[in-house]
């Protein structure tokens, strides 16, 4: 996909966020918009995978640490043909297979179950450590939040991985600089990130999560490293793509109401619009 | 009867040395049989393994909750791992990690837990975990086993493997005597094994109170309590329906273990009897309290979980 197919589609992306977060009437819509591009170009673009054979054995992993951020999943899932775009509207519906946090067991395309934070990072460190044992050529990415890597065990993750030199797993962390009681540098500072990644042996890629040309950058530089897993700080806007959203804590995890739905599809509908002039 | 009689001349293995042996023959045949550590192999005993298979060992460092994870993503590309600490840290420190991310995806990960209960001895209560079998029980899915002596122990590691989904296996540090060391000797998960027939009580142990327990049994016998000694070394799936039909036949259980007498196998025969067969139940174990520092054998004898003190409750209540 070029650019531009790449912007329209996180549009789409981002259309099913809104839509299915205000369907559940809950859900977390800031930290699956800020990442919206990053779930577009994984599953657009850099990934290989199937979405007529979700198991296939060789596939490239993904597992979403910030199991939250679910809408965003679902709807590059969805998108991406896993399976049907309505059925977005039944996330966090009693009966639906589209669970509050990603369910592997019931959903395609969602390769491990996750939503605990910090516990995801870990089984994306195995995956990537049971690659290099049988030595297959799959690589396995692993998104995680900026409060997420508050959590000890991102770090007994990252230590592995850094000391294992498991270079076919990248580590994205969607940097929004929000969480749920307020800016990350005032509940308990997780920066310098990049620093941090860096002094546990990964090479690291600083990028602004809400542009293609760097986020396509960064993931081909990942590509090409060699002994060491690479983390990408992705700098991204919490909220992204809908006005009233963006870096706004509050809409960390609180769904639209009718009113607020129809701005934000408006938001997208102008963004979508404007890629096609 | 002839293992009670002979007891003394029957050698001893901790049942942990019984998992890094069994880990090894099964290694032998399974290529995808995977083993994690958390710099405990020497203790756990798989430092066995590591030697024999040094490309399929995992050294996690001091760090469970990852180590945990990281079984749980290699098991959804195809290996089967048996991580490996001590029971305190398996089930206690990386519970919510077992739960959400072995558990809830009910991922094929075995978890081997060495060190459990007070015979862990001198380390004392920082490191006697009496609550293992309760934190496991209640994780839907989960089969929890606790073997009472080398034989059963290196079965139940096998069963593990062959089991497709969590299992946690309880281990111990103090050697006991092996006896199922006989030709017709069959694990069969979930099934609990009659040891001794008896009319008048029934009683359910588990893990190494097994033998104390078949040994308090001849002590009553020559008191004229006919006991029924019944093994359950699967704690989940539990075998109600032997247990329900001892009960009905004896009228009277007990139950033994090295463990809180809250939550787990106490708990689990008090649970099926209390709806299928109402039986009194008196559970035997440690009694809600942290353990201490000891030797194992002093320390089983001080909370009456030897056979002595099996003895002296049942008779005390019976």
């Amino acid at each position: 996909m070029n650019k531009l197919e790449l912007q329209k589609t996180a549009v789409e992306v981002r259309k099913g966020i809104v839509t299915s977060v205000h369907s559940a009437k809950a859900g977390h819509p800031g930290g699956s918009l800020s990442a919206a591009d990053i779930f577009t170009y994984l599953y657009f673009e850099e990934m290989n995978i199937d979405p007529k054979d979700p198991k296939k054995a060789d596939r490239d992993r993904f597992v979403l640490s910030k199991g939250h951020t679910a809408p965003g999943l679902y709807s590059a899932l969805a998108n991406r043909g896993y399976f049907p775009v309505d059925d977005l509207l039944t996330l966090r519906h009693t009966g639906s297979y589209l669970q509050g946090h990603p369910d592997m067991k019931h959903i395609p395309g969602v390769d491990m179950s996750s939503g605990s934070l910090g516990q995801g990072l870990s089984a994306a460190v195995g995956m990537a450590l049971a690659g290099k044992m049988d030595k297959k050529d799959y690589r396995v990415y692993a998104l995680c939040g900026d409060g997420e890597i508050q959590e000890g065990q991102i770090w007994e993750a990252a230590m592995f991985a850094g000391h294992r030199k498991l270079d076919n797993l990248v580590v994205i962390v969607d940097n929004n600089n929000l969480q749920i009681d307020g800016p990350i540098d005032e509940v308990c500072s997780p920066y310098p990130i990049d620093k941090k990644f860096e002094a546990f042996n990964f090479h690291v890629i600083n990028i602004d999560g809400n542009d293609f040309d760097e986020i396509a950058a960064a993931f081909k530089e990942a590509r090409e490293t060699k002994g060491m897993p690479t983390a990408i700080i992705a700098h991204t806007v919490k909220g992204k793509g809908v006005s009233y959203m963006e870096n706004q804590a509050g809409w960390h995890g609180k769904a639209p109401n009718d009113e607020e739905y129809q701005i934000a599809m408006e938001d997208l509908k102008k963004a979508g619009e404007a890629l096609c002039q | 009867m002839s293992v009670i009689e002979n007891i003394k001349d029957l050698p001893k293995i901790a049942t942990r040395d019984s998992y890094g042996n069994a880990l090894v023959e099964l290694g032998k045949e399974k290529d995808n049989l995977v083993v994690l550590d958390a710099d405990l192999a020497a203790a756990t005993k798989t430092g066995i393994f590591k030697k024999a298979f040094p490309d399929r060992h995992i050294d996690c460092g001091i760090a469970e909750a990852n180590m945990t994870g990281i079984a749980a993503g290699m098991s959804t590309c195809g290996k089967v791992p048996f991580i490996s600490t001590f029971a305190m840290f398996a089930a206690g420190r990386s519970y919510e990690q077992v739960r959400n991310s072995i558990g809830y995806p009910h991922l094929n990960v075995k978890i081997g837990a060495t060190h459990a209960g007070i015979s862990v001895g001198e380390d004392g209560a920082t490191h006697q975990c009496n609550e293992d079998l309760a934190l496991m029980r209640v994780i839907p899915g989960m089969v929890v086993i606790n073997p009472c002596d080398d034989i059963e122990a290196k079965a139940a590691v096998r069963a593990a493997y062959e089991h497709d989904g969590p299992v946690y296996m309880r281990f111990g540090r103090l050697a006991v005597p092996v006896i199922n060391d006989r030709e017709d000797y069959k694990f069969e998960l979930g099934k609990g094994v009659v040891l001794r027939e008896g009319k008048d009580i029934t009683i359910f142990a588990t893990g190494l109170c097994v033998v104390e327990t078949l040994l308090a049994a001849e002590k009553l016998a020559a008191d004229g309590i006919d006991a029924e000694v019944i093994n359950i070394h699967t704690i989940k799936p539990i075998d109600e329906e032997l247990i329900t039909a001892s009960a009905a036949k004896t009228g009277r259980v007990f139950t033994v273990e090295e463990h809180s007498i809250i939550g787990g196998l106490g708990s689990a025969v008090s649970e099926v009897l209390s709806e299928k067969q109402p039986t009194k139940v008196t559970r035997i174990g440690v009694n809600d309290v942290f353990g201490e520092s000891g030797p194992a054998v002093e320390l089983l004898h001080k909370y009456g979980l030897d056979a002595e003190g099996i003895y002296n409750k049942v008779k005390e209540t019976v």
